[in-house]
């Protein structure tokens, strides 16, 4: 039967942006009665010096209670912090009227905590933010004690994520503080989470959580990067995505792709928590999503090293691999035999500086 | 959070649902694992008349239902607000993680087994009882 009490929905506006590389975001929200309404979300995931700045923006929709939202993460955030006050919009402004214009991919290497373990937990306004490490099973069961409405699809895709970077982030919206703090339905707040990562990437899939097969969702996702990203799945140009035979939702649209302006770039330095990022030559891409939550069983995954070779597992288009163990001994015996070899010279270089008196060459 | 009360009656129910009395001793025992929110296996084939003891084991972090019956009564589920199914004959809720059972006797034709939590059963959480001989 259905529960009465209708829990935490989830909600979430997500804001990917990307200087140079990665980014994530999540639209589903989550009504009283169950059902589910995709607000169109906008993402800024920037990549620069092997960190990406995640900025995202949740928007209080009204009413009370809380809301909630789960976002994995490529990676260890180093801070979370609360937003610029106009990036997501300026970047809106900069693209808006031109109608066109790595991961950390070591599964296997440490282990996930069996219980999801809390590695970060602060407030920004009325968002109570919560960083976890663990396996998808883990992080659902940590959500659902803790008041989180998860739907049906949410343990497949927890996995889906956890099985590449263990990391969640959470972020709970009070309403009642929201209320004290006297924020008005559409005041959103922005998050900026600071991410060092050698692969960046953008959670897609995350956007479809809790919605219909058919439902439409839609996103603007903004990348910023220190030149031109190849990405995977590879974007349509407009022209094409418009002619494309037996389908009102093509995926991934490229709207625009070019060195970002100096204006742009003076004026989100200029706000807050924004220094960090260059004041010349960035790549700015400003992709549009439009699919069905059915078809959207991918991410975006982003290279922005030049090798123009974007991760198919970034992407969630193929597994991660398991370590291999016939490769792992063979590096270990070159290892220990590269060791021994240095072990030799050192005790001959010994015996050569007893026999000569003097260091050996 | 978990309201207190609520994870209690989860527990009284798999409580119920697992107590030796409900079990009937020549029952068959049909194994229904849930996972990613979908039954495996997700049809069943049974005798008119027979007994069966389900076994339901819910690896997902999120609880599932699994009721059996015809089309009627999973469409009256569907829309009904019980929050959690007292140990009736083919009706149980399944905490996370855990495995709880409950046993029917199936008299006519083919039923349906499903799980109606909020959208659950629409995205697939459904199975089918063929009762032949």
């Amino acid at each position: 039967m259905r529960p009465l009490r209708l829990l935490v929905p989830i909600a979430s506006a997500s804001f990917v942006l990307l200087v140079a590389a990665p980014a994530w975001a999540c639209g589903g929200l989550v009504n009283s009665n169950g059902s589910v309404t995709l607000v169109r979300t906008t993402t800024m995931a920037a990549y620069h010096q092997g960190v990406e700045h995640y900025v995202t923006s949740f928007e209080f929709a009204g009413g009370e209670g809380e809301f909630g939202s789960i976002i994995p993460l490529p990676g260890v955030p180093t801070k979370v912090i609360r937003g610029g006050d106009w990036t997501l919009q300026r970047l809106v402004q900069e693209t808006q009227p031109q109608r066109f214009g790595a991961l950390a991919l070591d599964a296997g290497a440490e282990a996930v905590p069996a219980a999801a373990k809390v590695i970060l937990k602060t407030e920004i306004d009325a968002l109570d933010i919560v960083v976890l490490e663990g396996g998808g099973t883990a992080v659902g069961n940590w959500a659902r004690e803790h008041g989180f409405f998860l739907p049906p699809d949410a343990p497949e895709v927890l996995d889906f994520y956890a099985e590449r970077s263990p990391i969640f982030m959470t972020v709970r919206f009070d309403a009642d503080r929201a209320a004290e703090q006297g924020l008005s339905q559409g005041d959103g707040t922005p998050v900026h989470v600071v991410i060092p990562t050698p692969n960046p990437w953008v959670p897609l899939r995350i956007l479809g959580l809790g919605a219909a097969a058919d439902a439409p969702v839609e996103a603007n996702v903004y990348l910023l990067t220190d030149i031109e990203p190849t990405m995977l799945p590879a974007p349509l140009a407009p022209g094409v995505a418009s002619r494309l035979p037996g389908t009102s939702h093509p995926g991934l649209i490229l709207q625009q792709s070019t060195p970002a302006s100096t204006s742009l770039l003076a004026d989100l330095r200029s706000d807050k928590g924004m220094d960090w990022l260059p004041s010349d030559e960035m790549w700015l891409t400003y992709l549009r999503l439009d699919a069905e939550a059915g078809e959207l069983d991918y991410d975006l995954a982003i290279d922005a090293s030049g090798a123009g070779q974007p991760s198919l597992v970034a992407a969630g288009l193929e597994p991660v691999a398991e370590p291999d163990p016939v490769r792992f001994d063979g590096y270990r015996a070159a290892l220990w035999t590269a060791i021994g070899i240095l072990v030799a010279l050192g005790v001959a270089s010994l015996l050569q500086r007893r026999r000569t008196g003097r260091p050996a060459v | 959070m978990v309201r207190p009360g609520l994870a209690a009656a989860a527990l009284l129910v798999a409580a119920a649902a697992c107590s030796p009395a409900s079990a009937t001793p020549d029952a068959r025992t049909i194994e229904i694992g849930i996972h990613y929110s979908r039954f495996d296996p997700a049809t069943v084939d049974v005798r008119p008349g027979e007994t069966v003891r389900f076994v339901i084991s819910n690896t997902d972090p999120i609880d599932h239902e699994f009721i059996v019956g015809d089309e009627s009564l999973q469409d009256a589920h569907e829309l009904g607000t019980e929050s959690y199914h007292p140990p009736r004959p083919g009706e149980v809720t399944i905490p996370a993680g855990e495995t709880v059972e409950t046993t029917y006797t199936f008299d006519g034709g083919n039923l349906i087994f499903g799980c109606h939590l909020p959208g659950h059963y629409d995205y697939g959480m459904r199975g089918l009882v063929v009762v032949g001989l």
